[in-house]
């Protein structure tokens, strides 16, 4: 077997790209997540107000599902368009537990809610262990990733794929909402779970506790980026990609590529979970309205149009529609929901690499001058 | 014998009706490089399709004394059996040394899957050297010229270790060198693995093929070394006459209608066995 193959001699110059010094190859992701760590935690809360650092922190909320959408989508190529279901399970086990919390501290058995619309006066029997905190803060991140891994497990083992796959996301994520809305007495229905006091002993109104949840966030969402990204560049990430390209080819070398993409599709949605508890404190509600259709619609955007292959790309797209969301959906109240799906079609449709892939887009374009070798996509973290 | 190789019995495959593969027998012997010829229809890629638990069949299939069928794709591909398609399919997006990572890596636990690749494991060092591409382990696979792409797969399948390869026309579309070369390495594969290739292309099967089984509508015409096989009557009426009246043609016999090659129905007889038979015996 000494012999090889060779009436083509193999260009090896060629397959090497020079890198712009190996230190700065080296250091540059290190490099770029201590900055993103200093302005997150060190600079934002010096510049911006207490109002402005509340808004940051629910961006960033977002930003921790859009972490699993580049994951989940990005690299494992699932449509996950019902996030909303795994951010809503996340976020009302914690809103559960709070509204408990603060029941017991006012010396009642019933949250408030209960006590306007409740029939039986007694708790339900699934509130119950809600009340113990570990078990509480257990479930936001437990429950969402059983409930997809056992969607998982039917919808890959069938080799349910595509647009398939994205609707009954989406479908799923508009039973949740319209079951929460039809629980009134137990789940609070349309009005959500909010007023909430205090977290885990803490005064949520103290301006100082505000920040400490916001300090939780941004720290939840570096280590979140950190565990990501070496997924990414683990021989797992090659695979999930593998997967994503060609799935048959990976099930004739050996591997079960439903088991492949149910670990990412579950981790996403444990990422999902998390946020959605996250949310609970820092925006002080959860409700039918923010885990429908509509936001798990919004929950991919962001990753779309940043470039859901790209980690970083995924994460400032996310915070930056959510910021445009904020912004623009309070002077146009009307034209955002329109704007949210063109943003999508645009993205989706002509920059499927995201703004992230824009700048490696326009180089490719200026160095191709007339004859065009079929371009190698990259796909960086 | 039998409980060694790949032993096919009364092997059937269904779509709709329409009787892909009509109760085929085949024994292939360790170490055999045999070819599966036949016109368009005959069967070929759906026998191997099924073979690999692609699509549901009846009958039996066993390899080295295990039954295959009712075993999903993966399960079958770990007991030693790859496969390659009649399109190049590799990870375009990955790079050689990623590919052939993948192919070597089926049986790997859950740490090694999330730890970063720290050294080339030796089957891929061994591969890249074997197919040629260790100067384009850094490219993507996607830029790779066809032939190249062709090589990857096999590379692939030799690192994932399987005994049984089952390659469905790995020269289409090859050059003159590239066919030669790549026959070359399936040579040198057989031998110690069992290897399995459909092919069009007459002049690569008189060249390279050890033992050919002829297969028309789904069942197995006729089976033997090549020079059996020309010299088999039904075989020159079906397949083998028309490619012989244009075996001075290098390039692949056509793909869509045997039957039309100007002149081949008329010399249903003139099959030159003697001369191609000896370069197949002397492998």
């Amino acid at each position: 077997m000494t012999t090889t193959l060779s009436p083509s001699p193999p260009s090896a110059g060629a397959a090497r790209k020079p890198a712009g010094g190996p230190l700065a190859a080296r250091f540059r992701v290190p490099g770029a997540f201590v900055l993103g760590a200093v302005l997150l935690v060190g600079v934002a809360p010096l510049v911006l107000s207490d109002f402005r650092l509340s808004l940051l922190a629910k961006y960033l909320c977002y930003a921790i599902v859009a972490v699993g959408v580049s994951l989940a989508w990005g690299r494992g190529g699932l449509l996950v368009l019902g996030q909303g279901v795994f951010f809503g399970l996340g976020g009302y086990a914690m809103a559960m537990h709070l509204k408990l919390a603060d029941a017991a501290a006012a010396g009642s058995t019933l949250p408030d809610f209960m006590q306007l619309y409740g029939t039986s006066g007694a708790l339900p029997w699934w509130w119950a262990p809600f009340a113990h905190p570990a078990f509480a803060l257990a479930m936001t991140v437990l429950l969402p990733m059983a409930v997809a891994a056992l969607l998982g497990l039917c919808v890959f083992r069938r080799r349910v794929k595509g647009a398939y796959f994205a609707i009954l996301s989406q479908a799923l994520a508009a039973a949740l909402s319209i079951w929460l809305i039809g629980q009134q007495a137990t789940t609070g229905g349309t009005n959500g779970l909010t007023d909430f006091q205090g977290f885990f002993g803490y005064d949520l109104d103290d301006p100082v506790n505000q920040r400490m949840v916001y300090f939780v966030i941004a720290a939840v969402l570096l280590l979140l980026m950190a565990a990501v990204r070496q997924l990414f560049v683990s021989r797992y990430g090659e695979l999930l990609v593998a997967v994503r390209d060609a799935e048959e080819r990976v099930r004739f070398l050996g591997y079960d590529p439903a088991a492949v993409k149910l670990v990412a599709y579950v981790g996403a949605a444990g990422m999902a979970g998390l946020a959605g508890a996250l949310f609970v404190p820092a925006v002080g509600i959860i409700s039918p309205a923010l885990i429908g259709i509509v936001p798990s619609i919004g929950f991919v955007i962001g990753a779309a149009v940043g470039g859901r292959a790209s980690l970083l790309g995924a994460v400032l797209g996310a915070i930056a529609v959510a910021w445009a969301q904020s912004t623009l959906s309070d002077a146009f109240p009307a034209a955002w929901t329109y704007l949210q799906g063109l943003l999508f079609v645009v993205a989706v449709g002509f920059l499927p690499g995201g703004l992230a892939s824009l700048a490696s887009a326009v180089r490719a374009r200026r160095a191709r001058p007339r004859t065009t070798p079929p371009a190698p996509t990259g796909g960086t973290a | 014998m039998n409980g060694d190789g790949l032993t096919v019995r009364d092997l059937r495959v269904t779509f709709d009706g329409f009787t892909a593969v009509d109760g085929v027998d085949l024994d292939i012997r360790p170490g055999d490089l045999r070819f599966l010829i036949g016109p368009n229809g005959a069967g070929k890629t759906t026998l191997v399709d099924a073979i690999t638990g692609l699509v549901p069949s009846t009958g039996s299939v066993r390899f080295e004394g295990r039954e295959l069928r009712g075993r999903p794709v993966h399960r079958i591909a770990r007991l030693g059996i790859g496969r390659t398609f009649q399109t190049a399919t590799v990870f375009e997006e990955l790079t050689v040394l990623q590919n052939l990572d993948i192919a070597a890596g089926a049986g790997r636990g859950p740490l090694t899957l999330l730890r970063r690749r720290k050294e080339v494991p030796e089957p891929v060092t061994r591969a890249l050297e074997t197919t040629g591409l260790t100067g384009l382990r850094d490219r993507p696979a996607g830029a790779l010229a066809h032939g190249q792409k062709q090589w990857l797969e096999i590379g692939m399948l030799l690192v994932q270790d399987v005994r049984l390869l089952l390659l469905d026309e790995p020269v289409a579309g090859m050059s003159h060198d590239e066919r030669e070369a790549t026959g070359e390495l399936l040579r040198r594969v057989s031998g110690e693995r069992t290897v399995v290739v459909i092919e069009h292309d007459m002049d690569f099967v008189r060249s390279f093929a050890r033992s050919v089984t002829v297969l028309h509508a789904g069942r197995v015409l006729s089976e033997g070394s090549v020079a059996d096989v020309q010299a088999d009557a039904r075989v020159q009426e079906v397949y083998l006459g028309s490619a012989a009246g244009s075996g001075s043609v290098p390039g692949s016999v056509p793909d869509s209608v045997p039957g039309s090659v100007p002149g081949s129905g008329s010399v249903p007889g003139g099959v030159p066995a003697t001369a191609t038979a000896t370069v197949a015996e002397g492998a």
